[in-house]
């Protein structure tokens, strides 16, 4: 695009306003993380200063191993985002591909379910969910495996048509060509959605495998029907009652989301281009 | 010679059948299950239902004398226009000001879109210090600034206020990368072209860059309402019950409210049913309305 390079009045506004909304994006993380190294009552008497000299501590942080189990809440996290990204990347790229190549009678309608099922937001589903998998004994029961499959399971239905759409959208892109030498080759389908389709896939599969992990990884509301006992708590849950239980000691609340964002945090400078590519997957095609 | 390959129909069915196995067990069974346990007589989670409510409909009626289903769908009515006003409108200024500069483009995109990967409800326990009536970052500002006393910002009238913003606040970089690229896709040569025919700055955004981005827009306009139906974590963590005296209840607070607090089971399903149909109705409405253009 035909731009100036030196810096017009008009310019340094603009910079300006992107610049103080930046600032609202990143100043209160950085405001929080500050605050967990300091005692409750430095917090309130200015909570602008930087933690060094005297007000340096890491009490709030001893506090925070101390009365939460948050290594059992990254455990159960992260097992249950990781068995989601991957049930839903194998699932849903296998019926991407039937989507995108079979043409079968009954294909217009199982497009439209596809699509349908996008629309159930999680508050329809999930009392007669509860209620189907306490029937089956799979919810809150005292087995941790249980319990994270009885969250696994409602959260891969729901990332599974979306997942779909981009994947059937992906795949439709690719040659044929090459699926028809595999063919030629005496390859079956099969053979030619592990061998040809996948390695083809990868970057929809990186989309769609973030997407799921993140939407898994932040859910509450899921969860909180799911995983009640406090030894099973998931990040968010264990989030959730310590704001409830101790949410008058500040200086505990600011380490406990200290030690919940940073992690992600860096997770993201690593693979921003990615995830950002991952989270608009559905608005921007691709 | 494509054809060949896929005239054997067999294998689609085993693809296909695992995906659809979730997607009717988890998704199309328990909606309509939902809607039975709406009529149904049901306190306890995970029970099975075993008889109708007597008259089946009584949920529903509830629903009419309800103050707080109207509170509910008033908030999330108000959400949405928020949504809609605060993060669409926000972040198609802030993409236009960004296609405009030469440098730091990829800056403001990493720093904008960062909130996004958050969960709501750690941004949630932070929001709560910042707005702290017990010298929260906001009220310390105020203070610095000369404001006397602390203002409550948890108190009746102002909640809702509190509770929107942050939810907005997260959102905007969401919709500014997708405007970004929509403004990516826009071909250089009509800027070149309005420029030598003497076109301002302001004006190529005014003439090119808007009504190019018009179903861009459209877009984002649709997912931020469907978007403000399912918010959920960041107002139940700082709103907890529709603290203060029920003022702040959305309509998925409330249906979880009625559901795990007064085990008010089936009329929680009832409200489920509510949310969807809200959430049918108001799609169509947004679609009308916004309808896409082809140039």
């Amino acid at each position: 695009m035909a731009k100036k390079n030196k810096m017009s009045p008009g310019l340094i506004v603009v910079y300006v306003i992107l610049i103080i909304w930046a600032l609202t994006t990143v100043y209160p993380i950085l405001w929080v993380i500050q605050n967990a190294f300091k005692a409750k009552n430095k917090i309130l008497e200015n909570s602008f200063a930087l933690p060094l000299g005297d007000l340096f501590t890491t009490a709030n942080f001893r506090k925070a191993f101390d009365t939460t189990d948050i290594f059992g809440a990254y455990k159960s996290s992260l097992f249950i985002s990781t068995m989601v990204a991957l049930m839903v990347v194998l699932l849903a790229g296998m019926g991407a591909y039937a989507l995108a190549r079979y043409k079968f009678c009954g294909s217009n309608l199982i497009n439209s379910l596809v699509v349908g099922a996008m629309m159930f937001p999680a508050f329809a589903t999930v009392i007669s969910v509860y209620q189907m998998e306490f029937k089956w004994g799979i919810a809150s029961t005292g087995s941790w495996f249980l319990n994270m499959l009885s969250v696994i399971l409602p959260q891969i239905a729901g990332n599974m048509a979306f997942a779909m759409v981009v994947l059937t959208g992906y795949i439709k892109g690719l040659p044929i060509e090459l699926e028809e030498a595999a063919y030629m080759e005496g390859c079956n389908a099969f053979q030619i959605y592990f061998k040809v389709i996948m390695p083809l896939t990868k970057p929809s599969f990186a989309t769609v495998a973030i997407f799921s992990f993140l939407w898994s990884y932040n859910d509450l509301f899921t969860q909180s029907f799911f995983l009640r006992r406090p030894d099973m708590y998931s990040i968010t849950m264990m989030l959730n009652n310590i704001s409830a239980k101790e949410g008058t000691d500040y200086g505990l609340m600011a380490a406990v989301v200290a030690l919940i964002i940073v992690p992600v945090i860096i997770v993201y400078c690593c693979l921003q281009k990615q995830i950002i590519k991952g989270m608009t997957a559905g608005a921007v095609k691709g | 010679m494509g054809a060949n390959i896929y005239r054997n129909k067999k294998p689609a069915l085993a693809f296909l059948l695992p995906a659809f196995l979730f997607m009717v067990l988890f998704l199309y069974y328990p909606f309509f299950k939902t809607i039975i346990n709406s009529f149904m007589h049901l306190k306890q989670l995970g029970a099975t239902a075993t008889e109708f409510n007597a008259p089946w409909y009584t949920n529903y009626e509830e629903m009419l004398h309800d103050p707080h289903v109207w509170t509910s769908v008033k908030n999330t009515i108000i959400m949405m226009l928020v949504t809609l006003v605060g993060q669409v409108g926000i972040a198609i200024v802030l993409a236009l000001m960004v296609d405009n500069i030469g440098r730091g483009k990829q800056i403001f995109r990493t720093l904008y879109f960062f909130p996004i990967v958050i969960s709501a409800t750690a941004l949630g326990l932070m929001f709560n210090l910042i707005f702290l009536r017990d010298k929260g970052m906001v009220n310390q500002v105020l203070e610095m600034l000369g404001k006397q006393d602390l203002t409550d910002w948890k108190a009746e009238g102002i909640a809702l206020v509190t509770m929107m913003a942050p939810v907005m606040w997260q959102y905007v970089g969401f919709y500014f990368v997708i405007l970004v690229t929509g403004l990516n896709n826009i071909s250089d040569e009509l800027y070149e072209a309005a420029t030598i025919d003497g076109a301002t700055a302001l004006q190529r955004v005014r003439y090119i860059s808007v009504p190019m981005l018009h179903n861009v827009i459209c877009t984002c306009s649709v997912l931020a309402v469907t978007g403000a139906l399912k918010v959920f974590d960041l107002p139940w963590v700082m709103f907890p019950k529709g603290m203060p005296l029920k003022t702040t209840f959305l309509t998925g607070t409330y249906m979880y409210y009625q559901t795990m607090e007064t085990k008010n089971v089936d009329y929680g399903a009832a409200l489920a049913v509510l949310i969807v149909v809200l959430g049918v109705v108001l799609a169509k409405v947004v679609n009308a309305v916004f309808r896409e253009k082809d140039y």
